[in-house]
């Protein structure tokens, strides 16, 4: 064979917006390190939180905003419109507020046929409803054709805090029990299907869903809860490795708790994916102490399970996950994009 | 699931671990060919079940990380070119070349796409006909019958706007390769079950002869992994060398006889570069003279591209089985797959990102 060339070339650090900024691991960390917070940088966005929580005239408020640019529009189990709202009324959640108002700002393309602008906004009716907020500002612009994929939605959501607890990584302690509310990967895998014609048996429906309902129920049972995650863009890995690393803990889960649907599996198996790092719209994290986890499990449901706790203090934050087979391996935050391997 | 949860089952899993243990009597190195066998044995923490006695080595069966770095620069520059639209699967994306990746041929404008077929980007030209659609054709003897579907189809249709970037890498003349070299530590092979679902194993009875060394066809599975890891010890602490199938489910010892057909009638075998390697004889595939007109490198007119290359990263000797990622100085500070040196980081069947992404704290700390 000749002289080995033991060699490779060494890729420059992309001076262009990648599309792993935008997918909720460590190349999106990165940009918030680098841009976001060194330029903004204040004690509420230190929180480093899905939203911020403030006192206001000595009422305690969240307030967070969240863009939407799904491809397609429609999808089993929702449509960006119910997204727009889900997605800022959990962030409210997850920071232990009742929602209350959203604004929504649209960014129209030239030649949106009106049916589809109208079903989305009927769909943001019904989950804004749903969710128990209202909709009560709002902008639109319009972007020439080719300028736009149909439709984005910009929504910003204020909620208030009806109770003296801290939600927060920082509240986090260890012995503390994870709880996850329901199975993932189901939005990511049905969002996936639909956009590359992917074909299954019984199509793959969205977990998209508002979460207040189930917070405000741990909060009126009294729980010890400690901080909420909601799992979007980089799935529960990396809500875990988030919360890890801001708490500086590790955390110890177990594969065999974390329940994958059936055909979520399939088509990640399929695919080379795995469900760990598959985006969720309508399922959560949360910490509770570690007495209260059982109340916790009965008061969200058949679904929820208990994945792990929280183990010790750690240097950097780790969380480290036993397989199936009874190994011990570290969890590691979305690297890139997941892209789907070649066989 | 079924298929899937059997193969993954504990108990299984743990009765071939100890098996494994009781017939252990010596030291024994081995090496799996497949980068998805890599991933699953980093990923399952399969090796961590064996007796510290075994060593598994990573072999060079990533095909993304064998792809020769100059072929990366010829994909991101006809992916820049206007009127172009450039289909890959998703993990090609990401391989750096001398300028960046197709993800930044992306960003810079560049139609890129994913698709999961090249069957899909035939389609992909049949409903762009005004376009050119390229599909980057990589891959071992696995994605061969799918590529040269694609080629023969497009003739028969009269798909003309459609052409491929070939890098097609066969298995046994690298292995042949690794076992030819005088300081080789590879005793016994797990050779990759897909590979062979394809092209059968016929081809490993007089390597196994030549070099007195075993071969177990082995599938993806924990299960799999642990069976086809009991039989090669078994065979070796036996002093036997002989040809074995793990993988009866999946695997014929003929392989699947029309895809063979259909990839000798539109691919000739040629001389390879694999990345990190070097240049190995009769180790890839080229598009016959008769489909040349499919070739994209022809098409394109791509010649003379040389690649610039230096010398911090150590894929090639991981490739080849002669070091660990961890050995390597650049592993998880100068080289990440976020800003990956090598091949072997970016793709999720590369030893380094395997490495990274489940065992990197674990070397960190020692």
């Amino acid at each position: 064979m000749g002289d080995f060339e033991l060699t490779c070339p060494v890729s420059p650090a992309p001076a262009t917006v990648q599309m792993a900024h935008g997918s909720g691991g460590t190349a999106m960390h990165t940009l918030l390190e680098t841009v976001f917070w060194p330029a903004f940088a204040n004690p509420l966005l230190g929180q480093q939180h899905d939203g911020a929580a403030f006192t206001l005239n000595g009422a305690r408020m969240a307030f967070t905003t969240d863009s939407f640019v799904v491809r397609p529009l429609f999808f089993p189990g929702g449509d960006i419109g119910a997204l727009a709202v889900n997605g800022t009324v959990n962030d409210l959640a997850m920071c232990g507020a009742r929602p209350l108002y959203l604004s929504a700002a649209f960014i129209l393309e030239e030649g949106l046929p009106l049916e589809t602008l109208k079903s989305v906004v009927e769909s943001m009716r019904v989950a804004a409803a749903a969710a128990g907020v209202h909709i009560v500002t709002g902008d639109t612009k319009v972007v020439d054709k080719g300028k736009g994929d149909g439709l984005y939605i910009t929504t910003a959501g204020v909620g208030v805090i009806e109770h003296d607890r801290v939600i927060a990584p920082s509240a986090v302690c260890i012995g503390d029990a994870i709880i996850l509310s329901g199975d993932i990967g189901r939005h990511g895998m049905a969002v996936m299907a639909v956009r590359e014609g992917l074909a299954f048996e019984s199509p793959i429906t969205s977990d998209c869903a508002p979460l207040v309902n189930p917070v405000q129920a741990l909060l009126h049972q009294n729980i010890a809860l400690h901080c909420l995650r909601d799992l979007t863009r980089g799935g529960l890995a990396s809500g875990l490795v988030e919360i890890a690393t801001t708490a500086k803990i590790r955390l110890h889960v177990h594969e065999d708790a974390i329940p994958v649907h059936e055909d979520v599996r399939g088509a990640c198996e399929l695919l080379g994916l795995d469900p760990m790092y598959v985006a969720n719209e309508g399922c959560f994290i949360a910490f509770v102490a570690a007495s209260d986890a059982e109340r916790a499990l009965k008061t969200l449901g058949a679904q929820a399970r208990q994945i792990g706790n929280v183990m010790s203090a750690h240097q950097h934050g780790q969380v480290t996950l036993r397989s199936a087979i009874g190994v011990t391996r570290i969890i590691e935050m979305l690297n890139g994009e997941q892209l789907p391997r070649i066989c | 699931m079924k298929y899937i949860d059997e193969y993954r089952e504990a108990k299984a899993v743990m009765q071939f671990a100890s098996a494994i243990t009781r017939i252990t009597t010596r030291a024994w190195t081995l090496m799996e060919v497949c980068g998805g066998q890599t991933h699953a044995i980093v990923k399952f923490g399969i090796d961590e079940l064996l007796p510290p006695q075994i060593t598994l080595l990573h072999g060079p069966g990533c095909p993304v990380c064998v792809t020769p770095v100059e072929l990366i620069d010829k994909a991101v520059d006809i992916a820049g070119l206007p009127g172009v639209i450039f289909t890959s699967f998703g993990d090609m994306l990401r391989v750096p070349g001398t300028h960046g990746d197709l993800l930044t041929a992306k960003s810079r404008g560049g139609d890129v796409r994913i698709v999961y077929s090249p069957l899909d980007a035939l389609t992909v030209a049949q409903n762009n006909p005004d376009k050119q659609v390229v599909f980057f054709a990589v891959g071992f003897e696995t994605t061969s019958p799918a590529n040269a579907m694609a080629v023969y189809q497009a003739q028969q249709r009269g798909i003309h706007n459609f052409s491929i970037l070939v890098s097609h890498v066969l298995v046994p003349p690298a292995i042949e390769a690794i076992l030819s070299t005088p300081d080789t530590q590879v005793q016994g092979f797990l050779a990759a079950g897909h590979v062979c679902a394809v092209v059968g194993y016929e081809e490993y009875y007089p390597l196994a002869a030549k070099y007195n060394v075993p071969f177990v066809v082995t599938g993806f599975e924990p299960l799999d992994i642990m069976q086809g890891v009991y039989l090669l010890i078994k065979q070796l602490e036996e002093g036997r060398a002989e040809v074995e199938n793990q993988y009866v489910r999946c695997v014929r010892r003929e392989g699947n006889i029309p895809a063979q057909q259909l990839v000798r009638n539109i691919f000739e075998i040629v001389p390879r570069k694999w990345r990190g390697i070097g240049e190995i004889a009769h180790s890839g595939l080229g598009l016959r003279d008769a489909y040349a007109d499919f070739d994209a490198e022809k098409r394109f007119g791509l010649t003379d591209y040389t690649a610039d290359e230096s010398p911090d990263c150590l894929s090639g000797l991981v490739l080849q089985g002669k070091c660990k990622p961890h050995d390597c100085p650049a592993f998880g500070k100068a080289c990440t797959p976020e800003h990956p040196l090598g091949a072997t980081m970016v793709s999720t069947e590369g030893a380094c990102a395997a490495y990274y992404r489940y065992r990197r704290q674990e070397v960190q700390h020692g």
